[in-house]
């Protein structure tokens, strides 16, 4: 080998490496959490004392203009001064969250972390147990989501928004199809055919790219398709009669092409919104504003309506994002920081600020009902009061679902095996076979105990 | 026998060390240490519940009898196998064209074909993302101005033949470059020997450039098998378009960062990359070894 060869080939392995090279393999510094059991919160002269200490405080957020609910808690608390920083919406953020918490330093106090990656934050020991700080606060929020921040007797983060589903769709091409608007999965599927046949166009896009919005039609069906029970043991239950449920509605649907399976949050996407090849949007309650700025074009000719059921009676919906606010074990002022966090979300005044001027669909009951939110009117959809029908959906939100403590890595898999059944246009039953197994073999090497 | 230095050569000696230090110390803590520290990580195995334990070679062990890995490795050798030598033509004769000075504006050409290189993977990879777009993309719009199907470059079958392509986009000028400075270097009086003699253009071109040009392709081919084997950036971007296509294990790099991001195994993760480390040197050596067998034997 000439020298140069021996450089090349040592670059082209260095160069490999690279990538595995950012972690240590040392046992996880175990910042143990604040004692469950303790169901006192801080005491009010401990609290003062805290609040009253000339504290920095990082927060680790990607909502827009936080700085509004901020500036009201420094009013408030003029010694904590609070550093805001966008560590990237979502994944990106917890891998920064990951490799800060690894390294044992430049971790954040608080951080936003959806409802369905608590639970890998919690596995590690990595967030406080708010319900020392705040009390318990699931009271406050329709009942679903205590077992979203539950678990193991303690509160890992406060509610900031929610995303109860239903069902945009556009009023004037569903009329001239002479289409109704579907109330039941089975008027769904046939209007789906119909529209389809009749107009080339269809009446929905269903991804084999968003597990998120799958899972929530699961959790609307009645699946259950994770749980966790806070230590070591994890249920995975793809192949259960309700996940089957959905995935035989659907399988006739995708298989001759009445619905799209295009990708969604893409270009190509955000076009067919916009230009009326996809009819309708099976969303969440972020997503009436999100559509207002993607098919600016089509204003007034939207409508919302609940999510098709599977049953007639009363109506239940599932939940798709909302994040909340949590509290990490390593924060040095944990007073301050579930402050903080409480206060931002569950006071009134940025509490409705969240929800009227960054459209974070709100996950409190209060503010759910307050006239200054429930009342508003929204021209993009012909008038219609859709906040509160979001707000009236979030209370039919089934309770109980639960998530497994790796849900970046059930995500990610999805796309390899029940999404690509779906885009494929395979048997899904079988690619939610693949799922399962996959993510029974994970958890098992991972050192789970699988249920 | 031992033999004495003189006390200035030692003192040159050391400059030259000191010289060299910058580097080293540079060379050291960027790419040595990583490398070990890699190599420490891959022989562990973090569990998400129950810590970390010394698993000797498992991961590696692991790795070999994983098929989406394999899967992934076999597809970057596929790249290797197609587009390199595509790739690597189309530049030669770019070059030998550039070379016999018989074309017209030869600085713009040599700049366009240059122009991808200086585009970032990144951006190319969304560009093109683009052009292929089923719906909006200029050949589907063409597909549709003439009344027949827009080709899918983004499916199950084709998506490996379009990240070539945009491979080959980017790199065709840059190996073009390397080989058109090594023509540059060839003695005119060979050229004018040559005709003198009756040699054709095509024959001076196979019989003096080609030949000359050798250890130049020799690099090309290095570095281009370096680059399909670490191939990241055009999957990655195109993974948002066409999630289910690209799986995560699409390339082997791709696969080290989904083991390392999304399934927090970094012991793995490292593994798979000395793996494909490992994977690079073999087959760099045995290029290297064959052009050389070669050449003793010519």
């Amino acid at each position: 080998m000439t020298p140069r060869t021996l450089t090349t080939t040592a670059l082209a392995a260095l160069l490999a490496l690279g990538l595995g090279a950012c972690s240590s393999p040392s046992s996880d510094t175990t910042a143990t959490s604040a004692n469950p059991a303790t169901t006192a919160t801080t005491a009010p002269s401990d609290f003062d004392k805290a609040m009253a200490t000339p504290t920095t405080l990082t927060f680790w957020t990607w909502v827009n203009d936080i700085q509004n609910q901020i500036d009201l808690f420094t009013a408030k608390y003029p010694a904590i001064k609070v550093e805001v920083v966008n560590a990237g919406q979502g994944g990106p953020e917890y891998q920064k969250l990951r490799t800060a918490i690894e390294a044992g330093s430049g971790a954040p106090d608080v951080a936003q972390i959806e409802y369905q990656y608590l639970s890998s934050f919690r596995l590690t020991n990595d967030l406080l147990d708010l319900k020392p700080y705040v009390g318990d606060i699931t009271g406050e929020f329709p009942g679903w989501i205590a077992s979203q921040i539950g678990g193991n007797g303690g509160i890992w983060g406060v509610p900031q928004d929610t995303g109860p589903m239903g069902f945009l769709y556009r009023t004037d091409l569903l009329q001239a199809a002479g289409l109704k608007t579907p109330a039941t999965w089975a008027e769904f599927g046939t209007a789906a055919t119909a529209y389809h046949t009749a107009t080339g166009n269809y009446l929905t896009d269903m991804p084999g790219n968003d597990p998120g919005q799958l899972v929530g039609l699961f959790w609307q069906a009645g699946a259950r398709p994770f749980a966790y029970d806070g230590d070591k043991t994890v249920t995975i239950d793809l192949t259960s009669d309700k996940v089957n449920q959905v995935l035989e509605f659907w399988q006739p649907l995708v298989d001759n092409g009445a619905v799209a399976t295009d990708p969604d949050f893409t270009d190509q996407w955000y076009q067919g919104l916009a230009n009326g090849t996809y009819a309708s949007w099976l969303t969440a309650a972020w997503g009436p504003l999100f559509l207002q700025g993607t098919a600016g074009d089509t204003s007034g000719k939207w409508g919302a309506a609940p999510l098709p059921q599977w049953q007639t009676g009363a109506p239940v919906s599932g939940n798709w994002g909302g994040s909340t606010d949590a509290v990490l074990a390593s924060s040095p002022n944990p007073v301050a920081a579930a402050e903080l966090a409480r206060f931002i979300n569950l006071e009134k005044a940025p509490a409705l600020t969240l929800a009227n001027e960054q459209f974070l669909f709100p996950a409190m009951t209060s503010i759910l009902g307050a006239p200054e939110f429930a009342d508003a009117t929204s021209d993009f959809y012909g008038g219609q009061k859709v906040n509160a029908l979001f707000a009236t959906i979030s209370g039919t939100v089934s309770t109980d679902f639960e998530w497994l403590p790796f849900m970046d890595y059930v995500y990610s898999s999805f796309n390899d095996t029940l999404g690509k059944a779906w885009a494929d246009k395979t048997d899904l039953k079988a690619g939610a076979a693949a799922w399962q197994a996959d993510l029974v073999q994970y958890a098992q090497a991972q050192g789970f105990t699988v249920k | 026998m031992t033999r004495r230095q003189s006390p200035a050569r030692r003192r040159e000696a050391r400059a030259g060390y000191l010289f060299l230090l910058p580097f080293a110390v540079v060379f050291t803590a960027m790419l040595v240490v990583p490398l070990v520290y890699s190599a420490y990580l891959s022989l562990y195995r973090r569990q998400l519940v129950g810590g970390t334990a010394f698993v000797g070679l498992a991961n590696y062990a692991r790795a070999l009898k994983d098929q989406e890995f394999l899967a992934g490795v076999g597809r970057v050798g596929l790249v290797l196998l197609v587009q390199v030598p595509v790739m690597l033509v189309l530049a030669l004769v770019l070059a030998l064209v550039l070379d016999s000075g018989r074309l017209h504006l030869k600085r713009f050409v040599r700049l366009a074909v240059f122009v991808p290189y200086a585009v970032p993977a990144v951006i190319a990879a969304l560009m093109w993302g683009y052009l292929y777009g089923r719906d909006f993309g200029p050949f589907a719009q063409l597909a549709k101005a003439l009344g027949v199907a827009p080709f899918d470059f983004l499916g199950n079958g084709t998506m490996l033949g379009s990240i070539m392509n945009i491979v080959t986009w980017s790199f065709v000028g840059y190996n073009m470059i390397i080989m058109y400075s090594a023509l540059r270097t060839v003695p005119a009086e060979l050229y004018e020997a040559a005709r003198i003699d009756g040699a054709g253009e095509f024959q001076i071109a196979w019989s003096i450039k080609v030949p000359a040009l050798r250890p130049a392709i020799i690099l090309t081919v290095i570095f281009s098998v370096i680059g399909s084997f670490q191939l990241f950036n055009e999957p990655s971007i195109l993974r948002s378009i066409a999630p289910n296509v690209i799986t995560r294990g699409y390339t082997p790099n791709l696969y080290a960062y989904n083991q390392a991001f999304a399934a927090q195994d970094m012991n793995y993760s490292a593994a798979i990359a000395f793996l494909l480390g490992f994977v690079i040197m073999i087959v760099s050596y045995v290029f290297q070894l064959t052009t050389r067998r070669k050449a003793a034997a010519a």
